[in-house]
């Protein structure tokens, strides 16, 4: 399906109960720290990050995008203990902001744009991390694209599949 | 301005966040021995998801008990019989072993060595991680009530696993792997007791660093920690070589395959006291090592009291049988045990009284260097 440029009035924005808005972060940030310790493969995915995402598109709305992503940005940072808060928090606030404000401009209901804005953020998500914890902590962060980009491409997989789950959620505004 | 601010609004906004973020970062950073600023975060955050974790875990384990100990007992007793013939093979190592440690104790004992023992542990289940490949860390559901602190060593069965971290929890406790790029280890390897720091990469690996370029370092040799961190006790395995090639400057390129699984950690144990002590000495208290060393060592004959030199000095009266010294000439006067310092790998050398009692032997060719 094609990607199409929408006007702001043509695309349609949503909502989220406060319990989805609250426990589907909650349940990202807790499966990325609970099942890599079962299936090591698993920590190549960014459940927050495709939580960010989603919202972000989903409700078109800049402000909200970005404080998502900071809160689970933060929320990643806390239970990460030898990285000090707001290295996710940044690179989360910036993909937030990024995917609210392409939400606004494209239609990002179907599967094949959401696949390519998903591997677009997740890049853009790596820079960020890199720029922030290389540049501003001083933390070593290795650097290697054909990585970066298999991990881009599983998430956007993954993604594809799991927005759908998560547009059950969606309310019309 | 107004209108400028309310045209570039969601830019302002973006920018106010990541400003205070940064700030939030450089403040962490400035004060990186002191992270109480966050703590409360990291609490919350840990309180937010841990229980369900725990509950997880409990739940798994529950099944996995009652599955294993009550409907999956097939093979069972073919593991029970292999199990039986391991322990009398491990019994018979063990009696092997028992005297050579009786022995060290002894030495250890002599030299006023005082061993680190680990005096109690405390078992704990992982019930998270920090979900990022950048970091390797875990959480564990023993915390300060149970008696674990910061920077107290946390290991398995296998080998060492990683320290406990600070801002312990009552129930909960994270701990930095030993393949996390901040942890650092003081190991030793096995063979050549050459001793460097063990370090995480960034993409998860395990180096050994700090060991100079002309030390003998091979592939499959042991790495055990060394003690000199004051987190781990000496002695505990941390892994193998699997690499080795010459790095920056002096030292060399040594790839560590840890010896236990981070990946798949279910079960730690945390060592919540260490114990400085000498070594005791079990059933043969009444035998000095020296006295061991003699009998060890190739003697004199005792002489017939007529044929003793008149310049020779007078015997010891301590009840020790004192070895001649390798290099010593036929006349000299016997070694002291300190001189006999080498025999520690000597091998007993059976003597026989020699017909010519006056002069005292010359050390056997067998005498050990």
């Amino acid at each position: 399906m094609p990607i199409t440029y929408t006007s702001h009035e043509q695309v349609e924005v949503y909502r989220f109960s406060p319990p989805a808005a609250v426990l589907i972060p909650l349940i990202a940030v807790f499966l990325q720290a609970f099942v890599p310790l079962r299936f090591h493969f698993f920590a190549i995915f960014d459940l927050p990050l495709l939580v960010v995402i989603f919202f972000g598109v989903a409700r078109r709305n800049p402000v909200s995008g970005m404080l998502t992503g900071a809160a689970i940005g933060i929320l990643q940072d806390a239970l990460t203990p030898s990285v000090p808060i707001g290295v996710f928090g940044i690179a989360n606030t910036v993909v937030g902001y990024g995917a609210s404000s392409l939400g606004v401009r494209i239609d990002v209901d179907n599967m094949a744009s959401r696949f390519l804005v998903t591997i677009f953020f997740c890049v853009v998500h790596e820079i960020t991390y890199f720029t922030v914890a290389s540049g501003l902590v001083g933390i070593t962060v290795h650097w290697s694209w054909p990585h970066e980009l298999a991990s881009a491409l599983a998430n956007a997989a993954l993604a594809v599949g799991m927005f759908a789950i998560l547009d059950r959620f969606k309310q019309r505004t | 301005m107004e209108n400028l601010i309310s045209r570039y609004r969601n830019l302002t906004i973006l920018a106010i966040l990541l400003f205070a973020q940064v700030l939030g970062l450089a403040i962490q950073v400035k004060r990186s021995s002191d992270n109480t600023t966050t703590r409360l975060i990291r609490i919350w955050a840990v309180d937010a998801v841990t229980p369900f974790e725990k509950v997880i875990v409990w739940v798994q384990n529950g099944t996995r008990s009652l599955w294993q100990g009550y409907f999956y007992l097939r093979g069972v007793r073919q593991e029970n019989r292999s199990l039986k013939q391991e322990i009398e093979q491990l019994k018979i190592e063990r009696a092997s072993l028992s005297e050579d440690a009786h022995q060290a104790h002894r030495l250890q004992a002599l030299l006023g060595f005082k061993e680190q023992y680990i005096a109690k542990t405390v078992a704990a289940q992982v019930i998270g991680s920090s979900g990022s490949e950048r970091s390797r860390s875990i959480y564990i559901d023993k915390g300060s009530r149970d008696g674990v602190r910061p920077d107290q060593a946390v290991i398995t069965a296998d080998g060492v696993v990683g320290k406990v971290l600070r801002g312990v929890q009552d129930h909960v406790a994270s701990v930095l792997l030993i393949n996390d790029q901040t942890s650092g280890v003081g190991a030793l390897l096995a063979k050549s007791r050459s001793q460097g720091v063990l370090r995480g990469t960034p993409t998860g690996e395990v180096v050994l660093e700090k060991v100079m370029i002309d030390e003998t370092v091979e592939p499959g040799e042991k790495i055990l920690t060394s003690g000199g961190d004051r987190i781990f006790p000496k002695g505990l395995t941390v892994g193998t070589v699997t690499r080795v090639s010459p790095g920056p400057e002096l030292f060399l390129n040594i790839r560590v395959k840890p010896a236990a699984d981070l990946n798949r950690l279910e079960e730690v144990l945390v060592i919540t006291e260490e114990e400085r002590r000498e070594p005791a000495v079990a059933s043969t208290e009444h035998l000095r090592a020296a006295d061991i060393l003699a009998q060890r060592l190739p003697s004199v004959p005792d002489q017939p009291a007529e044929a003793t030199d008149p310049n020779a000095p007078p015997p010891p009266t301590n009840g020790l049988k004192i070895a001649p010294s390798p290099n010593a000439p036929p006349s000299a006067p016997a070694a002291s045990p300190v001189e006999t310092k080498p025999a520690t790998e000597a091998k007993p050398v059976a003597t026989k009284p020699e017909p010519e009692p006056a002069k005292p032997q010359p050390a056997p060719e067998s005498t050990p260097q």
